[in-house]
């Protein structure tokens, strides 16, 4: 049996989108959280990727202009 | 940021009733994700507004031949995809997408720079030469959370702007809407893997723009 590769630091920034969706298999996240456990580096990669993604859920939405929403109101009401 | 609606069953039912105020409700909760998400296909705002149009009318439409297969929303954003991927084609910005796996450009290469770790020759092969900084600026975690600064929403905006389109439908779908992973990939017909792929690559990108953005802040 052939023991996964260590997990270093440029191997870490690849891997982190899959160790937070959960889709890693169980050696290769148990490498991952062991090198974390050490580094601190990875450890604040790690959370900037966090923080990125919450940044993005921050964007404000878009809005339908009151002409288009009217509109579109109005067809739902023709449609009956 | 969600609203919250009735659920999927009453919803159905009260439009198919032709109930207005239930349109209103699923309008107005998610024509702005719509909106984002047309852009992230489309090249003008202009084109952008007349997808999420021409979308509302064919949900208008079609909602009663809506079989309830997936979420309603998920359906509604399908038909919002392939609308907007219809006529990005026609504006030739738009490449087919479908089922399409990520192309090397998508896939390969690193995505952080390969300088910032050591080479072979030295002493810590593959580690950092210097720790990423910890972002002293984080306005979107903690008890003092408070919206996002007009400067930083800018550098957000323009690094999505910048990414290449199946990245940033992607990354829209997923962190700017909050979509689970397994509706963004019916959606986008994209396997579970594919779908992570692209969305790694956006996040990194993403993160080293704001890295950069502030760390000159700092």
């Amino acid at each position: 049996m052939t023991e996964p590769d260590e997990v270093d630091c440029d191997r870490l920034v690849e891997l982190v989108t899959e160790f937070l969706e959960g889709a890693l298999d169980a050696p290769t996240e148990r490498r991952l959280v062991d090198h974390l456990a050490l580094c601190d580096g990875c450890g604040t990669y790690l959370e900037q990727i966090r923080d990125t993604a919450r940044a993005l859920g921050d964007l404000p939405p878009d809005r339908l202009p009151d002409p288009a929403r009217a509109a579109l109101l109005s067809a739902f009401r023709k449609w009956s | 940021m969600r609203v919250s609606l009735p659920p999927d069953a009453e919803l159905v039912e009260r439009l198919r009733a032709r109930d207005e105020a239930a349109f209103a409700l699923v309008l107005d909760a998610w024509s702005g994700g719509m909106t984002r998400l047309a852009r992230s296909i489309v090249s003008t705002p202009d084109s952008a507004a007349e997808v999420v149009q021409d979308t509302w009318l064919a949900v208008i439409q079609g909602v009663d031949r809506f079989e309830g297969r997936s979420a309603l929303k998920t359906w509604v954003y399908r038909i919002l995809v392939n609308t907007a991927r219809r006529r990005g084609a026609r504006e030739a910005r738009s490449v087919p997408f479908s089922g399409v796996a990520p192309d090397a450009a998508e896939r390969d290469g690193p995505t952080v720079d390969p300088e910032r770790f050591a080479g072979p020759g030295e002493a810590y092969p593959g580690h950092w030469r210097e720790y990423p900084v910890p972002w002293g600026f984080r306005p979107w975690t903690g008890p003092e959370r408070q919206a996002l600064d007009d400067e930083l929403r800018a550098v957000l905006e323009r690094a999505l702007a910048g990414l290449p389109e199946r990245q940033r439908t992607v990354v829209t779908l997923r962190d700017v809407e909050g979509q689970e992973s397994d509706e963004v990939c019916e959606m986008l017909e994209l396997t579970p893997a594919n779908q992570r792929v692209l969305l790694h690559r956006a996040r990194a990108r993403l993160r080293a723009e704001l890295e950069a953005y502030l760390d000159d802040r700092a």
